[in-house]
């Protein structure tokens, strides 16, 4: 089918192309925009009207839902009343265009917007002035700003931090994800200890902060402690200590955040894990057990080496999540106490400084450092056959 | 040998104990907490709801009544000590009783204290009632004043999170099916080229989206919309969304659409009729993935939805709490609670599929 829709393309007069390219990109287009003019409209009156809360939010969820739905059928509806060459030719991008225009809009797009803001000071390019007159504008600083990023202290500590997000919320999490894993796996209560360590997964980031604010919190000496891990030092016999807010002993007081997020990404590592665990030949483990081979041998020489694979996905995919680390930090500290990450300088550069061009220099810093992830994710996909 | 064979397991499970035990106690102190009245939060530790021991006082008595002479060497319950001793609080040589003088020297009192195993239980429904309900609540402390503090109205932002999160759930995953569609089973220019963008965006953090896109929601009067971030969540989890429904659709067995084409069936009625059904399994496992990812966000709620606390989301009220109430757990506890209880639900009685969209691949970018 594809060969012989080729050959039509190319047997079609220039002109009948060119109408072709334009109905696909218009259907792109459209969708989402009368999607949004409509939805748009209908939040308007549903803002000026009197109704109780919850009958406007369930109106503006059907109204939000149907709306998308009923331009698919609207538009698949005259596409296919169009004669057959022009509804093959026009179909499949009232499937794919929406998703594209969106993708596009949202994520494309905004990367070499973001890179071109960079390139200014904190207003961004001056008002009123054509694309390649900005760069002349005293608003263009070149890349000044990522000269900042890589002098200014702030930043350099917001790195550090990161690297230590990335370096211990990694490790730990996946060393803490193989143990329950590898427990659970030869347990007879794996389904209920895999679903309490798991459950974290389901808490934000925000309410983790406040279940791990309320562990640590801190009471004068003299007054009984009523964060359950100064309970216990003072119990012990110590003087209680602000954990993530403790001066005295940075950068270190870092990992006392970054174990809030270990501890929500243990379950993630572990449920991978522990599949992967499950993929092992009893055959091999067998024969290294009659071989003599002792458990722990058989954990180090074979299991490990079989779900490597495994190992470096969850790794990766924490490490990209740790590079990326906001809401923690930013509900815990606030950035306070040298606790600073690249992702809380670029929320308070952006929008508490209000200095876009910084701000955006640092989110391109960002997306720099996911490119290898990228690459390797594109490198999959072309090995894979099937496209 | 024979021992290895109970060593072995009880080792296996008195580690997996431990941890599990380490990774549950955070949350079951939250929610002890949050039942807890404000006065006991604020003074004893969560576990004191646990048997523990305590002072309790079991009399007070007249020292003068007993003869005794504060000058010298007094004898009481079993404790032996000089006034100032006493003063300070004594203790019988077993530990379990604690003679106090009480007063000055000339007309004081002696309090006698036994240890004894006890619960903390004065569970309460208040600190839920705060921060659910937007009237002021009136609160009557131990020493028997009343004080009135406002209510939070978290029931308000529960509403906002629900009409926030159900659209960027239900939108995404629609116009992702589409085009997943289109990618496993129609042939047209570009395909290639397209999927490759998707499967490029995967990973592309969404902050460097955050500035720009705030420059077009301000030219377009969308700042602080649910339309404005229905529609962010929705090109955030796209890219997601496509590659793993497009792994899914693509293995359904050709030769059911090929019969279908045969009878008629027009690509969108083939995509309505059959390959939907066919694909709830991957369906639910996004949905339940970009729902908890929506539920809980800070970020793109706080970016967008700005600062008018009537539209804001359940994470930003919690995370206002933490800010201006940070000591005032009654409060944080709760408001936890609430934040955490449906993804809790969602969690535990659809986990099959969560587990499933994870192995599946679900990394967000």
């Amino acid at each position: 089918m594809a060969h012989r829709e080729v050959a039509q393309e190319r047997r079609l007069g220039a002109g009948a192309r060119f109408l072709a390219w334009l109905g696909r990109v218009l259907l792109a287009v459209m969708i989402p925009l009368i999607a949004f003019v409509v939805i748009y409209e209908g939040f308007l009156f549903l803002r000026d009207s009197q109704a109780p809360r919850w009958i406007i939010a369930a109106v503006a969820i059907v109204w939000g839902v149907g709306g998308v739905a009923l331009l698919y059928w609207v538009f698949n509806g005259i596409v296919e009343r169009l004669p057959d060459v022009w509804t093959q030719r026009l179909q499949p991008f009232v499937f794919v265009g929406p998703a594209m225009a969106i993708l596009i809009w949202y994520l494309a797009l905004p990367a070499v917007r973001t890179f071109y803001l960079s390139l200014f000071g904190r207003d961004g390019p001056p008002q009123g002035v054509g694309f390649f007159q900005s760069f002349t504008s005293d608003a263009f600083v070149g890349f000044q700003n990522y000269v900042a990023i890589f002098t200014e202290r702030l930043l350099t500590e917001a790195f550090r931090n990161n690297l230590m997000w990335i370096v211990f919320g990694s490790t730990f999490s996946v060393i803490f994800g193989l143990l329950v894993a590898t427990l659970a796996d030869r347990s007879r209560f794996e389904r209920v200890a895999k679903s309490l360590v798991f459950l974290p997964m389901a808490i934000s980031f925000v309410g983790a902060s406040v279940i791990w604010n309320f562990m640590y919190e801190v009471r004068p000496v003299g007054q009984p402690q009523i964060g359950l891990l100064n309970a216990l030092l003072v119990a012990a016999g110590g003087n209680p200590v602000a954990w993530d807010k403790w001066v005295a002993i940075a950068p270190w007081n870092n990992l006392f955040l970054i174990l809030i997020v270990v501890w929500l990404q243990t379950g993630y590592a572990m449920v991978l894990f522990s599949a992967a665990l499950k993929g092992i030949p009893d055959e091999i483990l067998e024969a290294a057990r009659v071989d003599g081979a002792t458990e722990i041998q058989v954990f180090f020489r074979i299991m490990i080496p079989y779900i490597m694979g495994t190992i470096i996905t969850v790794w990766t995919t924490i490490v990209i999540f740790t590079l990326k680390i906001f809401d923690v930090v930013w509900v815990m500290t606030g950035g306070q106490f040298g606790t600073h990450v690249i992702a809380t300088q670029f929320y308070r550069q952006s929008f508490t400084a209000r200095n876009s061009g910084y701000g955006s220099a640092i989110a391109i810093i960002l997306l720099l450092t996911v490119i290898p992830v990228m690459i390797y994710n594109l490198r999959q996909f072309r090995e894979q056959e099937a496209f | 040998m024979k021992s290895r064979k109970w060593v072995g397991p009880l080792l296996v499970n008195g580690s997996l104990l431990i941890i599990v035990l380490i990774w549950s106690i955070p949350t079951v102190g939250l929610l002890v907490s949050s039942f807890r009245s404000r006065f006991d939060i604020q003074t004893t530790g969560w576990w004191n709801v646990l048997p523990h021991r305590e002072w309790k006082k079991v009399a007070e008595l007249d020292p003068r009544e007993l003869g005794l002479n504060p000058d010298g060497v007094m004898s009481v319950e079993g404790v032996q000590g000089t006034f100032e001793q006493l003063r300070a609080g004594l203790r019988s040589p077993d530990g379990d009783t604690r003679v106090t003088w009480l007063g000055n020297k000339r007309l004081g009192r002696i309090e006698v204290q036994k240890r004894v195993w006890t619960v903390t239980w004065n569970f309460t429904l208040d600190n839920y009632k705060q921060v659910l309900l937007g009237a002021e609540i009136k609160v009557t402390k131990p020493d028997g004043t009343v004080e009135t503090s406002p209510g939070q109205n978290l029931s308000q932002a529960f509403l906002n999170s629900l009409a926030v999160s159900i659209p960027s759930t239900v939108i995404p995953i629609l116009i992702a099916a589409f085009a997943a569609y289109a990618f496993a089973w129609m042939s047209f220019p570009g395909r290639k080229a397209m999927f490759i963008l998707v499967v490029g965006l995967l990973v592309v953090p969404l902050q460097i989206a955050l500035v720009p896109i705030l420059r077009d929601y301000n030219t377009l009067k969308l700042n602080g919309t649910f339309l404005a971030i229905w529609l962010a969540h929705t090109g955030f989890g796209l890219a997601l969304a496509t590659y793993l429904l497009f792994n899914y659709i693509r293995t359904l067995p050709r030769e059911t659409l090929e019969s279908a084409f045969i009878d008629g069936a027009s690509h969108f009625t083939i995509f309505l009729r059959l390959i939907l059904p066919l694909s709830v399994p991957a369906l639910a496992s996004f949905a339940i993935f970009q729902f908890l990812w929506v539920w809980n966000d800070y970020l793109v709620a706080l970016t967008f939805l700005g600062v008018d606390p009537t539209y804001k989301v359940l994470t930003q009220r919690l995370a206002d709490l933490t800010g201006t109430f940070g000591n005032q757990w009654h409060l944080l506890t709760a408001g936890a609670f609430v934040t955490m209880i449906l993804p809790m639900i969602v969690f535990f009685s659809l986990q099959r599929y969560f587990v499933r969209g994870l192995l599946a691949g679900s990394v967000k970018g």
